[in-house]
């Protein structure tokens, strides 16, 4: 069957509003949670880093935030989506529609809870005696949208193989804790020995983090780190989607 | 006349994919015997089963509970592929949800019926002025705006049979709906139905209520022990059926 692409933005964007509806239903402080979620991480790392181990870096508090809420973007989106076709069974099984609606709108709704955190960037940044750049009105979006294309792959990736190996779970949890440390978040990336720099090097998430964090600083945009970026992003949802491509007629058998 | 669903020699067999669930723990540990359970061991659901609806028709799918009938309306709706054999449908598919399927608890009436319409292809501007009607149709009345958990299971499908009123399929699929329903709404269905056969539309009906299926069915189609035993007129079939029991 064909679906128009009017039709795939009013599932989408229903899909979305679904998810995030049910996600804050029961809680009482709701949507705040998305901005005081990261927020408070934030907080704890700050607490440890800048006051227990003393790190010497500027504007840590900065430091942290423009690399923290991105990430979490990636990190969420992707946990999240690992259980979003189970957490859909029953749709999946009874009606057809195009089943990558479900991650996406997965990577949507974290896309969403990261574009609410760029105000708490802003504010910071005023009381740091700095200001946000006009580069941001081209920078955000470029970078965004590879970080889009990025997480869809990988969400699109992992959720279906999550169906057929539930193991995966925990690796991906474990995966991604090593890849929060391994990305220069808490630290910058000229902290890293010699030795250990291609961790960053062939790291895409690096990229990803090191141009969100040079943008919202310095107002500077960073393209050649941006474009390999892009490139890689176009490689995982290549990937990503030849996988899901392949399995998406089992899903209803298997759930 | 125009045909609606064809099956062409269809057989679906399943995977037993419980016996990887222990996934990469017996790979690792047990992979000769992982590898031969990946590819060997399948549930026959159906075989070999081939028949042709043609548009406007009503046909009910009978047979023991196993046999493979909600496996053929899985085919119809598109949500599984059959291991051989060919299934056309010619049309939009919409398939009444079961009860509580593709409704989620924590949200209320009116969020769910707008989740299950967009599901079912409605567009955001078709569903801004049916879901009025739908809401009508339900007789949740205040309800609708509660979290659907708090919902008897009879006001649960009264909310997915309002969804389908206003829907607008080729090929509706009505599984097993009707059953918990009080009288007046149960009527108020069989209504619903025989105004979209009037409109031509083709229905497929799995009911263990034989005389829901008098009352809505032209056809009937029987499958027992996962191959199709009898195709013909409902009359002839339940009569038979019947006797069989």
């Amino acid at each position: 069957m064909k679906f128009n692409l009017g039709y795939l933005i009013d599932l989408i964007s229903v899909i979305t509003e679904k998810e995030l509806k049910v996600r804050y239903k029961s809680s009482f402080l709701g949507y705040l949670w998305s901005i005081a979620n990261p927020l408070l991480f934030a907080m704890i790392y700050y607490f440890i880093f800048k006051l227990i181990m003393r790190v010497q870096i500027p504007n840590y508090t900065i430091f942290i935030i423009t690399g923290l809420f991105p990430w979490q973007w990636f990190a969420s989106s992707t946990t999240n989506s690992l259980y979003s076709f189970i957490a859909n069974a029953q749709i999946i099984k009874k009606t057809v529609f195009p089943r990558s609606v479900i991650p996406f709108s997965n990577v949507m709704m974290e896309c969403l809870h990261f574009i609410c955190t760029i105000p708490v960037i802003i504010v910071f940044l005023l009381v740091y005696d700095m200001q946000p750049h006009w580069n941001w009105i081209f920078g955000i979006p470029l970078i965004g949208i590879a970080q889009l294309i990025f997480s869809y792959g990988v969400a699109l990736f992992l959720s279906t193989l999550n169906l057929f190996f539930r193991d995966l779970e925990r690796f991906i949890t474990l995966g991604i804790m090593l890849m929060f440390y391994c990305t220069p978040i808490l630290y910058a990336g000229n902290m890293i020995p010699e030795k250990y720099q291609w961790l960053i090097n062939y790291n895409p998430l690096a990229d990803m983090v090191l141009s969100w964090r040079e943008l919202f600083m310095n107002g500077n945009i960073l393209y050649e780190k941006i474009f390999s970026f892009y490139g890689v992003s176009f490689i995982v949802l290549i990937i990503g989607s030849l996988v899901f491509n392949k399995l998406k007629y089992r899903f209803a058998e298997i759930l | 006349m125009e045909l609606a669903i064809e099956f062409n020699a269809v057989t679906k067999r399943y995977p037993l994919y419980h016996h990887i669930g222990s996934g990469i723990k017996e790979l690792i540990f047990n992979p000769k015997r992982a590898l031969t359970l990946l590819s060997g061991r399948s549930y026959l659901a159906i075989e070999d089963i081939s028949f042709q609806v043609h548009k406007g028709e009503s046909v009910a799918l009978i047979g023991r509970n196993g046999a493979g009938k909600s496996t053929s309306l899985g085919l119809v709706a598109g949500v599984i592929k059959p291991t051989s054999g060919h299934v056309s449908t010619y049309g939009r598919v919409a398939s009444m949800l079961e009860l509580g399927g593709g409704f989620h608890p924590e949200l209320t009436g009116r969020e769910n019926i707008k989740l299950n319409a967009t599901l079912l292809g409605l567009r955001r501007r078709e569903l801004k002025d049916r879901i009025d009607k739908m809401i009508e149709f339900s007789e949740l009345g205040e309800f609708i705006d509660e979290p659907i958990r708090v919902y008897s299971s009879g006001m649960l499908a009264k909310l997915g049979f309002s969804v389908i009123t206003q829907v607008d399929p080729d090929i509706l699929i009505i599984d097993e709906v009707l059953a918990v329903g009080d009288f007046a709404f149960q009527k108020k269905c069989i209504e619903t139905i025989n105004q979209f056969k009037s409109k031509g539309v083709t229905i497929l009906f799995v009911s263990h209520n034989l005389s829901d299926i008098q009352k809505v069915c032209d056809k009937v189609i029987w499958i027992e022990n996962h191959r199709m035993r009898a195709m013909g007129s409902a009359d002839e079939i339940l009569n038979q059926y019947r006797s069989s029991m």
